[in-house]
């Protein structure tokens, strides 16, 4: 018997959304580089600002699964 | 979640949120507000050796403090403020470093307290970086101009706007300073949890629980606790860059002229 609490499950849940959306950010970036190299620093600061937005849910998610109890 | 099985020895209980509640050290004063006050020291003396003799030929201090000053001028304030980049880069670079030393006592060695795993430390944080983004707007657009950056974006059709500006507001002026705290802490947060349960489970399983077999699995849960040691390593390092680079951001969002 396991017993547990239903929100871990919730923001097992939750962190898909923002996992599939870092990995877009990501490609983003990587397709981006490979097209053109010398763009490289500014796509840099554009992707790792829409990394940490996309972040921002899955994070909200952790709070969230462990402020409702 | 309790394993209540048949097995004799004490169900394993699994890391949370008490195990940051620590007690304090004496008086009110606990564990992160000394770390606070030493990573204080440690940046401040740091950077104090790294410029105490400045030469044209750099030594080999000055060269690392002013290879750290180049990341945040170069590849964080340049991009993200603009023109006006020049006179944010001091404190861009101080929070680099107070957040970043901050970040790695949750891996160094006695210490291994993340100090932003307690939310009221990078509220506070996030605070400052409120109060200096808002106070550079106002100084440079006025307060009007400042809302009218931040809240009303040019042509958009006046229906889209009644709700486009709340949405705005919101997420400009209230929500910044609150998702920019809560990713900071969030990942500290998880980030000392994953370790926690890597390194509790394993001590269990070797020395409480009475099942041969999960003594024999036990050293996995160790060397995995290390490897993610080296992943945390990574994590705080780049969320020390984010907080940075969003803060830069922000500056550079309510410094830009009218889009």
């Amino acid at each position: 018997m396991i017993s547990g609490n239903l929100n871990t499950i919730g923001y097992g849940l939750s962190a898909i959304g923002p996992g599939i959306g870092v990995g877009i950010v990501f490609a983003a970036f990587i397709n981006g580089v490979a097209r053109q190299p010398e763009a490289r620093g500014q796509l840099q600061g554009i992707a790792f600002i829409g990394f940490a937005l996309s972040e921002a849910l899955a994070i909200l998610g952790l709070v969230m699964a462990f402020v409702l109890t | 979640m309790t394993m209540t099985a048949t097995a004799p020895a004490p169900g394993f209980e699994a890391p949370g949120v008490e195990d940051f509640n620590l007690p304090p050290v004496f008086g009110t004063v606990t564990k992160p507000v000394l770390e606070l006050v030493l990573a204080l020291i440690i940046v401040v003396v740091l950077f104090a050796v790294a410029t105490r003799r400045m030469q044209l030929v750099p030594s080999k201090g000055q060269f690392l403090g002013e290879s750290f000053h180049g990341i945040v001028r170069n590849s964080i304030a340049r991009d993200m403020i603009g023109p006006e980049f020049l006179k944010f880069v001091p404190f861009l670079t101080g929070l680099f470093a107070f957040v970043l030393v901050n970040n790695l006592f949750g891996i160094i060695p006695i210490i291994q307290f993340p100090t932003f795993s307690h939310p009221s430390v990078p509220y506070a944080l996030a605070g400052l970086v409120w109060i200096t983004y808002t106070v550079v707007g106002v100084r440079k657009h006025g307060f009007g101009g400042y809302m009218r950056i931040s809240t009303w974006p040019p042509d958009v059709p006046w229906w889209v706007r009644i709700i486009l500006t709340p949405i705005e507001f919101l997420s400009n002026i209230i929500l910044r300073p609150v998702t920019l705290s809560l990713r900071l802490f969030g990942n500290m947060f998880a980030g000392h949890l994953l370790l926690l349960v890597f390194i509790l489970g394993g001590e269990y399983m070797l020395f409480v629980a009475d099942d041969v077999a999960l003594k024999v699995f036990s050293p996995f849960a160790f060397v995995m606790g290390l490897v993610f040691t080296g992943f945390e390593a990574f994590v705080q390092v780049i969320q020390a860059y984010i907080f940075v680079m969003l803060t830069a951001s922000y500056i550079g969002t309510v410094l830009a002229d009218d889009h």
